[in-house]
């Protein structure tokens, strides 16, 4: 059963300097709360695993929390680069970032063959492209019925998944819908998953075949309302695509980003007053 | 109707997506495209973004591969493991539809280093769903702007193989798809040579010299024995164009990314 708790207690007990941490939302219901709280509890030596890491993960980067990256496309989507995770990699600051690179197809393999207990996920891919050259663990296997080589690639099992959903029950089963990316893998990849949820009911309500998460498959539930943005919850909130403009600049620099991160989430208890200083900034302009 | 090169690139790729095609869509000039052919030429052609909708019918151009309207006008809305499992990897795919921040002569893309992979001199964002949509799809269209600095002698990486080192490169490679069959970009139109697949420049945008599209590429391009004229962007594409990315502009505030 999972227990429903504060986000600062769920990242407390759940999350252990050195683990394989997967924060997944594929653009949509990214746990942006959970990543600072990662932040301001001064986590570090972080495997991070994610798809698409955005702007949480250039956060976790550039704060200095991570010692590995696992992805498969880095980028402020419809912005342009990551700075955070630019510098750690070219320049290796705050510190070396090492990366272990796959494309989509690979990792969403990864996660359901995590999920399904499996050691290695088997697909048709990366055939005259030059990812396994830089990658060792993008390896081959043999189909014993037909001879097709294939690509086999590790599975991902985190010790700790996060996302995001929009409800969750008093018991902690959880619903969310939209787009799914690869939550609910991530979640049963996971020895641990926490979820923040926008909102916490009698009855989820669920349809019938809804992708819902039963609270015995879940460590932890968090009441975090807004807790994706600058991501968006479907049939809560709104993507805040100014946002992500607005973070290029702030990232661009050392300094800037230095200066961000001291005053908007070492300089806050938690997401709730986040999201306050956040808005009185916005209204200021 | 004037027009601007890089809507002459949109409207040309967009008249390579037959109707009742399956497409698979990268997000920015791509979804562009695609999204201008379904409002004109194709209304029926299915659209497939990697975040799980299948037959997105946005109103407004997506900023990110991930927006709600993509989710909220599509047929459908499956899990991302779905997406690259059965529908790319099944073989569903009619047409894989990719950007590239760097090609070579035979359709190959970069979209990861620039410069030595563990000492970069550009990092760029990775591979995304590219790599196995260009193996996997029946077939793919590249759309970018062209430029010595994109269309490069040599890649310094290659991240979502084309043709390869050409001739049977692919079918040596096992590839279940045929791979690139055309790079549309602001200047002109290529098509890989028959036997070599190579990309030489089949037809010219109009008013564009193919000295323009020589120094515009960092390899010895060639031309084809025929080389056309492409037809000027007609007034109901040109409309259809611009009213998209006004829509677009006034949902979000901003154009939407080529990222």
């Amino acid at each position: 059963m999972a227990e429903i708790l504060a986000l600062r207690d769920a990242v407390k007990r759940f999350v252990n300097d050195g683990d394989t941490v997967a924060l997944e939302g594929f653009t949509h219901l990214i746990p942006t709360a959970a990543g600072h709280e990662i932040i301001r509890q001064g986590k570090k030596d972080l495997t991070l695993v994610r798809m698409t890491p955005d702007l949480i993960y250039d956060q976790l980067i550039g704060a200095g929390c991570a010692r590995k990256l696992i992805f498969s496309w880095g980028g402020n989507p419809g912005v342009g680069s990551l700075h955070r995770l630019r510098d750690a990699v070219e320049k290796h600051w705050p510190q070396p970032l090492e990366i272990e690179e796959h494309s989509h197809a690979d990792l969403a393999n990864a996660y359901v063959a995590g999920a399904s207990g499996l050691p290695f996920a088997v697909l048709r891919a990366y055939a005259g492209s030059d990812l396994p050259k830089v990658n060792p663990l993008i390896k081959t296997v043999t189909c014993p019925f037909t001879g097709e080589v294939l690509a086999a690639v590790p599975s991902v099992r985190p010790d700790v998944s996060v996302i995001h959903a929009q409800k969750a029950d008093r018991k902690g089963n959880v619903l969310l819908w939209g787009i799914l990316g690869v939550q609910k893998e991530a979640a049963l990849a996971a020895k641990r998953c926490i979820v923040t949820v926008e909102e916490i009911v009698d009855d989820l309500n669920a349809p019938m075949n809804s992708c819902v998460l039963p609270t015995w498959a879940l460590t932890a539930v968090c009441h975090v309302p807004g807790g994706a943005h600058p991501s968006y919850a479907h049939g809560y909130n709104q993507r805040d695509n100014r946002f992500y403009q607005a973070w290029d600049p702030i990232a661009r620099d050392r300094g800037t980003f230095t200066a961000w991160i001291d005053e908007y989430i070492h300089g806050t208890a938690d997401f709730s007053e986040f999201q306050a200083k956040l808005a009185a900034a916005q209204e200021a302009k | 109707m004037a027009y601007s090169t890089n809507e002459m690139m949109t409207v040309a790729a967009a008249r390579r997506l037959k109707n009742d095609s399956v497409c698979f869509v990268g997000i920015g000039l791509p979804s562009k495209a695609a999204n201008l052919a379904r409002l004109t030429s194709s209304p029926d052609v299915v659209l497939i973004y990697e975040s799980g909708p299948i037959g997105a019918k946005p109103s407004v151009l997506p900023l990110s591969i991930g927006d709600g309207e993509l989710a909220e006008t599509a047929d459908t809305v499956v899990p991302t493991g779905e997406i690259f499992r059965y529908w790319l990897q099944g073989g569903r795919i009619d047409v894989g539809f990719l950007g590239a921040a760097q090609v070579d002569r035979f359709g190959n893309i970069n979209t990861t280093v620039v410069g030595d992979y563990h000492q970069p001199k550009v990092r760029l964002p990775g591979a995304g769903g590219a790599p196995e949509i260009a193996g996997s799809a029946k077939s793919v269209l590249i759309i970018l702007k062209q430029s010595a600095r994109s269309f490069v002698d040599k890649l310094d990486f290659i991240t979502s193989v084309g043709h390869g080192e050409g001739g049977d490169s692919r079918k040596r490679l096992g590839l279940p798809g045929a791979g690139p069959v055309g790079i549309i970009t602001d200047l002109c139109i290529m098509e890989p040579e028959e036997g070599s697949h190579e990309f030489v420049v089949t037809a010219l945008h109009p008013g564009v010299t193919r000295e323009q599209v020589v120094a515009a590429t960092g390899w010895a391009i060639r031309f084809a024995d025929q080389v056309s004229t492409t037809a000027e962007p007609t007034a109901v594409e040109l409309t259809a164009l611009r009213d998209l990315e006004a829509r677009t502009a006034a949902a979000h505030g901003q154009a939407p990314g080529e990222a």
